[in-house]
């Protein structure tokens, strides 16, 4: 320490000890005040001085403990004095003596008492054990019987406090007893519990991250359905029985208006039924289920007005702003400690030394299973360091190589992606058409051309993420950025699938044989456009849920039978089932998005959706229990969660889009739905706010206009300046603090060699003479001598060590 | 509790209630288990708490420890005697301290003394490999086990001493995102 102290010249001026005796234990109570003339900036000369004092107060006798420990390597003795450390307090062994409890409060509560030169170290003591004692006592560690005689501790200091504190501690404890009975309720409230603790104790953490995520959607789903049910569909079902009246959109005989009836007539053939079910039109196409059937206007009730199409519009904006705010809360915990992993040096080894291990596992395969891929985890990691350093050492020749190769790669990639894109695009137009020529050949065919967007979407997002991943083997990443890497492809392939669907979809509508379209759109063909998009989206939904259900029956289970019975090399390359995290996570992101998008379109999807993920996780669950292995390459449960909810996010943004255009952009639909009444969906709202008392209606514009958005705009941006600039300022503070922590390990380094020195100094002294030691004669120490019973610390400075410059 | 119990009395289970983050009913359910273990050991009736203690080899073979690579510290840390021997109190207060409620600044305490082997308040470089062999069932080689224990301490020692000293630990632990959820036993 004074080595490094010299830098900063600082002087010790007075040193005094005091011994305490009680009970036979001996205490060492050191204080040192520094005189300090520190000539490096200001700021660190206090938090030095503290550090110092701290670190020899605290912890002198921990390095008196230290220093026989290390010179006599024999057997750990515990020192009764080392219990006084407060930073040891919550470090004991369990003792069995009760006897040393009280002994230790004791002797801990007179040190307090006669500290007297040290008084803020002494408020600093008792100060911690204020928190101590103000958290509940089940926070403590300590054994139980202590843990007994602290509440009843705490229960005499009770009673001696006023009434009014006592009744609130009760108070206090009353409502902890509630919140606590209350989330117990909840808990077992809770949807699939003993199924999730199931797989908990067979997979492990990170499956379970999926299966709660199943069932996040599942309660995201059902609320948006009762949002749409309670907004949208009850005032118009409640109508017969509440005595209103409904107001219909007018049939003012325009072409437009034209809405030729799509239900069957004469001999209806069964299997035209089931074509029904399958791709929405037929009897289906005129009911809840369709946009188009909500063709009324106002509802008047004994005293209101209900406005349908208002509440149409704005139903559709609060569920979106939901599930938006509901995934930000969900991602919160997991964002931030994300942020805190990645500001510093991210800790793979010891991460995964210390809190690798899954303490839930209870199975013997599990068990063996996870101790497989900790290992294959800690052998990537020790490749990953090897590949830094080839990396690092990559001659420039190689990089130019490298880059090439990439570059070349990511054409290849975007050129695979393109030839998906046009040939989903192709296929929705091909597809369209066939149905408006509406030639009935043959059942299956028509399914089939019906369901022609779809399968080209599951059979483009089938191949893509193979071919993605064979091709990242080329281009030489690390590891961990290669699996990132694919992902990202994957899930861009999936989402941009479905846009791109919806894009082909507009493109036909607004595509008429006179160019400017009379309507708007193509109203020969689409009298309804906006049914026939809910009926698209209703198809996909029907044929994402037969392809999952159809995918387990038919391919993993015979697959684990084929594995389990059949032995030939190729079952054996082929392998059991791996549940792979990612895949199916991207799977019912694509279902989820889909489900945002069609609800507007569709007001009865979220229902389907609902029941669809419910099914899907009985399906899951049986698959992984009977089917699948965990994967060689475990995914993290933390930032898995955290992944799923970014991907979500991503979804959600993706499905905000195509709703916002068709409810700016497109001409609504004369012929049928609620906005007939207006040109395009969004003006119902200017229209109903020009029907507000002024007062409001200025208000709002205000809010509106653009000077309220500019400077709303301004002060966002004013606001996330200072957030990174506090953020900045933070991080520095703490790289200060680091380097104090490090200071502070060689502060303590010097003292454990200078208390050694004194030992053995005092044990050969006090052997001589006692009368001898109040002579020594300190260089620096003035009134050293005076306090001095025996010479212990600090009694000659070693010449090399000058504390003085 | 309403319930006409006779293992405990009310007074034992309110103070139970307290000291740990389990309610009346699991307490009882834990006291069955606890009995399981060792039923001509263990009394049905606890009112006037008797002095027993299930062995070390009995508790390990509890489903909920089984599989688990460091059973035998963990139910050593929380014997009185050191050992491994579990009153009924030290049974509970384990599973408390395990639990999904417990909080993280308890779990790190108990982390740090369980991966502690030689009890001398710092995981050396001789309790990582103990560790680490223990984890992964010595099937690293020795030259991989000392690279991940350089690795480890270099990554998570602040003021260093080449070892890790529980303020190393705590922070380290702090930055670690799967301790919470993966430090837990479900009882």
């Amino acid at each position: 320490m004074f080595s490094s102290l010299s830098r900063n010249s600082v002087n010790i001026c007075r040193c005094s000890e005091s011994f305490i005796e009680s009970s036979g234990e001996r205490l060492l109570h050191l204080t040192l005040s520094l005189n300090c003339n520190l000539t490096v900036n200001g700021t660190h000369e206090y938090c030095i001085i503290r550090n110092i004092i701290h670190c020899v107060r605290s912890n002198h006798i921990h390095l008196y403990f230290q220093v026989f420990y290390t010179d006599c390597s024999g057997k750990v003795t515990s020192n009764p004095l080392l219990d006084q450390l407060p930073s040891y307090q919550s470090l004991l062994y369990r003792r069995k003596s009760s006897a040393a409890g009280t002994k230790r409060r004791n002797s801990s509560r007179m040190r307090l008492g006669s500290s007297g030169s040290g008084k803020w170290a002494s408020s600093t003591i008792s100060r911690q054990e204020e928190k101590m004692a103000q958290r509940p006592i089940r926070e403590l560690a300590k054994t139980m019987a202590e843990k007994r005689r602290d509440k009843t501790q705490r229960l005499e200091e009770a009673c001696d406090l006023s009434s009014w504190r006592q009744w609130r501690q009760s108070t206090h404890m009353y409502l902890r007893k509630l919140k606590v009975e209350s989330q117990e309720l909840l808990l077992s409230l809770q949807l699939w519990r003993g199924d999730i603790h199931l797989i908990e104790g067979m997979f492990g953490t990170g499956i379970l991250s999926y299966f709660f995520f199943l069932r996040f959607l599942v309660m995201l789903n059902l609320i948006i359905f009762l949002l749409m049910f309670g907004f949208v569909m009850l005032p118009i079902i409640i109508v017969p029985y509440v005595s209103g009246n409904t107001t219909y959109n007018l049939n003012n005989g325009s072409p437009c208006s034209v809405y030729p009836s799509s239900a069957r007539r004469g001999l209806v053939i069964f299997h035209e039924y089931i074509t029904d079910l399958l791709s929405g039109g037929g009897f289906l196409e005129q009911t809840y289920l369709f946009y188009g059937y909500y063709k009324v206007d106002k509802i008047q009730f004994a005293h209101i007005t209900y406005n349908l199409p208002l509440a149409y519009l704005l139903t559709t904006l609060a569920y979106l702003l939901l599930s938006l705010i509901w995934i930000v809360k969900r991602s919160a915990t997991g964002f931030k400690r994300n942020l805190v992993q990645d500001e510093d040096r991210f800790q793979s080894f010891c991460n995964k030394i210390f809190a690798g291990w899954d303490f839930c596992i209870t199975n013997e395969n599990a068990a063996r299973l996870k101790r497989n891929s900790l290992l294959y985890e800690l052998r990537t990691d020790l490749e990953e360091e090897r590949i830094k350093q080839k990396i690092a050492d990559r001659t420039r020749k190689e990089r130019c190589r490298i880059y090439l190769i990439r570059l070349i790669l990511n054409l290849f990639v975007v050129g695979v992606l393109a030839g998906c894109f046009y040939s989903i695009y192709k296929a929705t137009i091909f597809s369209q058409d066939a149905q408006m020529n509406n030639v009935k050949e043959n059942f299956v065919l028509d399914l089939i051309i019906e369901y022609l967007p779809s399968i080209v979407i599951t059979l483009a997002n089938f191949i893509t993420p193979l071919l993605f991943s064979i091709i990242i083997n080329y281009e030489d990443y690390s590891p961990a950025f290669e699996i990132r890497f694919t992902l990202m492809r994957c899930v861009f392939m999936r989402l941009t699938s479905i846009v791109i669907l919806l894009f082909s979809l507009w493109s036909q509508i607004t595509k008429c044989e006179v160019d400017p379209c009379v309507c708007g759109y193509n109203h020969l063909l689409y009298s309804c456009w906006e049914t026939r998009i809910g009926q698209e989206m209703y198809k996909l939904t029907i044929f994402d849920s037969i392809i999952i259900a159809a995918v387990t029956i038919f391919v993993e289970f015979p697959r684990k039978l084929l594995v389990k019975y059949c032995e030939c090399g190729l079952t054996k390359w082929w392998g059991q089932q791996e549940f792979a995290i990612p895949q199916n996570v991207l799977e019912i992101v694509y279902g989820q998005t889909i489900c945002w998008i069609g609800t507007f379109y569709c007001p009865l999807l979220p229902a389907i959706c609902t029941i669809k993920y419910f099914v899907i996780f009985y399906i899951k669950k049986v698959s992984l229990i009977n089917n699948c292995r965990p994967a060689t390459r475990p995914f993290r449960a933390s930032s898995s969660n955290f992944f799923f909810l970014g991907v979500l996010l991503i979804g959600l943004a993706l499905a905000c889009l195509p709703v916002a255009v068709s409810v700016a952009q497109m001409n609504s639909s004369q012929a049928c739905g609620p906005f007939v009444n207006y040109t395009k969906s969004w003006e119902v709202l200017p229209t109903t706010v020009s029907q507000l008392p002024s007062g409001v209606q200025t208000l709002l514009i205000a809010l509106s206009s653009e000077a309220f958005a500019v400077s709303f705009f301004v002060f966002t941006c004013l606001a996330m300046f200072y957030v990174i600039a506090l953020a900045g300022a933070h991080k520095k503070v703490i790289n200060q603090l680091r380097e104090q922590l490090v200071m502070e390990g060689r502060d303590k380094h010097f003292l454990i060699q200078k208390l050694c020195q004194a030992q053995s100094l005092s044990a050969n002294k006090s052997s001589v003479s006692k009368s001898h030691s109040s002579r020594m004669s300190p260089s620096y120490h003035t009134s050293f001598s005076s306090n001095f019973n025996e010479g212990l610390f600090l009694a000659h400075p070693h010449p090399s060590s000058s504390t003085h410059v | 509790m309403g319930n006409k119990q006779t293992t405990f009395t009310d007074e034992q289970l309110e103070a139970y209630q307290d000291c740990t983050f389990f309610t009346c009913k699991e307490i009882l359910r834990l006291h069955s288990r606890y009995r399981e273990l060792a039923p001509h050991l263990v009394p049905l009736d606890y009112t006037n708490n008797p002095d027993i203690k299930v062995p070390l080899t009995l508790i390990i073979t509890m489903p909920e420890l089984k599989e688990n690579p460091f059973r035998e510290r963990i139910v050593e840390t929380f014997s009185e005697d050191g050992q491994g021997n579990l009153s009924f109190n030290d049974f509970v207060d384990m599973f408390s301290a395990l639990c999904e409620t417990s909080p993280r600044e308890l779990k790190t305490i108990y982390a740090f003394k369980i991966y502690d082997f030689n009890r001398d308040n710092f995981i050396c470089k001789e309790d990582l490999q103990k560790t680490l062999n223990k984890l992964t069932k010595g099937e690293l080689t020795p030259e991989e086990v000392a690279l991940v224990c350089d690795k480890a301490i270099e990554e998570a020692d602040l003021d260093g001493d080449s070892k890790l000293s529980f303020s190393d630990f705590e922070n380290m632990i702090s930055k670690a995102p799967d301790f919470l959820s993966n430090f837990h036993i479900r009882i």
